[in-house]
């Protein structure tokens, strides 16, 4: 097996591919150069500092550490979920309940069924696919539920006025969020090896592993996604949708 | 004299930095054909969209069969006090979502039959049930939207301006089922500028910058 190492300084010269991104940024006027550069520090301090936790993680191996560490990732995935959330009440609450059923679900699944063990180099990793997964999905969602909750406001309205529950004036809206939520991982898992080989496959190709063994891998790993990203979104749009109405079962507004 | 429907008793609702109705306060009886006149933007709508609860107001009280209108539950009330918007949004793909919606949401068995009666009262054929929605001109719109609130026949019927903009047709035809419906004793009360509405109502109230003006 090749010895996989990227040295400082062929990092260095990748830092002159951010400069391409800079230098088309500045001449299109596009107004990302602070973004990008931001993004480039984040990416750095934060990958560095994961890599060092990793390293401990790994080396001493206790469950406790092992779930504080899946139990900071799904936070910070709830955390980020928020944000999409466009003012939605109660959203952080929401999106870690979604995602640390959707993360908890699939994991205790995935190793009842003996596909990973719980070790930290392996649950780690897959809790922050997953939890990153259902995290876009949920962000999803919750953009979806807005726009219709802003857009259908006159149907909706009409059917609070035909005497219609929380629950039937807003399903219609529910589903939609719950399917353009999930609409990524199936659009990815329909054209996973044509278009893309996903990070994990590929790393582990990369790593020299034999290439169906990896792509063994990563169909548990598009499975694993799909019922992740189904059960986050599927539970945060059922939590929020009740946010859109108040006391009085009017339609409430607070974009 | 039969207990009011309605009572209410110096209603209001203030929203930031505005006042939209003000020290409302009249009696309905049941069966009474009230329409509400006045300005654009005088308040009548909001007034309509209060008694259908559909707005909740900021000050004073609303009394619904001798009840305080706070006290129903929602839905439940929202069948009984059914709101016709002035200018509706019919939801779905065809006719025939808009009017399962109301079987629907009462878990009933959903009957065709019913609904192509329906469609029959404000003159339209039955194979409409299975159009879409958007083939629909502004007045069949209007017309499914109006059946939609009484294939369940309610108690009260609140018009909001619902004949504003319709042909003298469809005019005829949904003025034909509301003196119907009103000679079947329903309780109506609609905001309205028609001459015909006005004639066939028992009393106007006006309202003039959120005060009731004149009650006739």
């Amino acid at each position: 097996m090749t010895q996989l190492v990227v040295t400082p300084t062929a990092l260095l010269f990748a830092v002159a591919l951010v400069a391409i991104a800079l230098v088309i940024s500045l001449k299109e006027k596009i107004g990302l150069e602070k973004d990008l550069i931001v993004g480039v520090i984040r990416a750095v301090i934060q990958l560095t500092v994961v890599g060092y936790v990793l390293t401990y993680i790994i080396k001493v191996n206790q469950h406790w550490l092992t779930l504080l560490m899946v139990a900071i990732i799904v936070l910070n995935a709830a955390w980020n979920a928020r944000g999409r959330a466009q003012g939605i009440p109660h959203a952080f609450a929401i999106s870690l309940l979604a995602i640390t059923a959707a993360t908890g679900v699939t994991i205790v699944l995935l190793v009842l069924a003996g596909a990973i063990a719980f070790v930290p180099s392996q649950i780690v990793p897959i809790s922050g696919m997953i939890a990153s997964n259902a995290m876009v999905a949920i962000g999803l969602a919750y953009r979806s539920m807005n726009s219709q909750f802003h857009d259908q406001r006159q149907a909706l309205l009409e059917r609070l006025s035909l005497g219609a529950t929380k629950y039937q004036t807003a399903i219609a809206v529910v589903r939609e969020a719950i399917r353009t939520g999930m609409s990524p991982t199936i659009d990815s898992a329909k054209t996973v090896g044509l278009v893309s080989l996903p990070g994990m496959m590929s790393g582990l190709i990369f790593a020299g592993v034999d290439p169906t063994k990896a792509i063994m891998y990563q169909i548990m790993v598009t499975f694993m996604l799909m019922a992740a990203t189904s059960l986050g979104s599927t539970i945060a749009c059922y939590l929020a949708y009740g946010q859109f109405f108040n006391a009085d079962l009017q339609l409430r507004t607070f974009r | 004299m039969a207990e009011p429907i309605f009572t209410l008793h110096n209603v209001g609702v203030d929203v930031p930095e505005r006042t939209l109705l003000a020290d409302i306060s009249f009696t309905v009886a049941p069966g009474e054909f009230v329409t509400i006149g006045g300005p654009s933007g005088s308040g009548k709508s909001t007034l309509l969209r209060v008694l259908a609860t559909l707005l909740t107001p900021t000050s004073g009280t609303i009394m619904y069969n001798g009840q305080p209108q706070a006290s129903y539950e929602k839905t439940a009330y929202r069948r009984e006090v059914s709101y016709c918007y002035q200018q509706p949004s019919l939801f779905g793909e065809t006719v025939w979502d808009n009017l399962a919606f109301p079987f629907q949401i009462r878990h009933v068995d959903i009957s065709e039959e019913r609904m192509t009666q329906a469609l029959a009262s404000v003159q339209l054929p039955a194979a409409m049930l299975h159009q879409p929605i958007t083939d629909l001109s502004g007045g069949e719109k209007q017309r499914v939207a109006l059946i939609r609130n009484l294939l369940f026949t309610p108690k009260v019927l609140l018009l909001d301006e619902i004949t504003t903009g319709l042909d003298a047709v469809t005019k005829e035809a949904v003025h034909d089922v509301i003196a119907n419906l009103n000679r079947q004793g329903l309780t109506m009360i609609a905001v309205t500028h028609d001459e015909v509405e006005l004639a066939a109502a028992d009393r106007l109230l006006t309202i003039e910058d959120g005060r009731l003006a004149v009650a006739v």
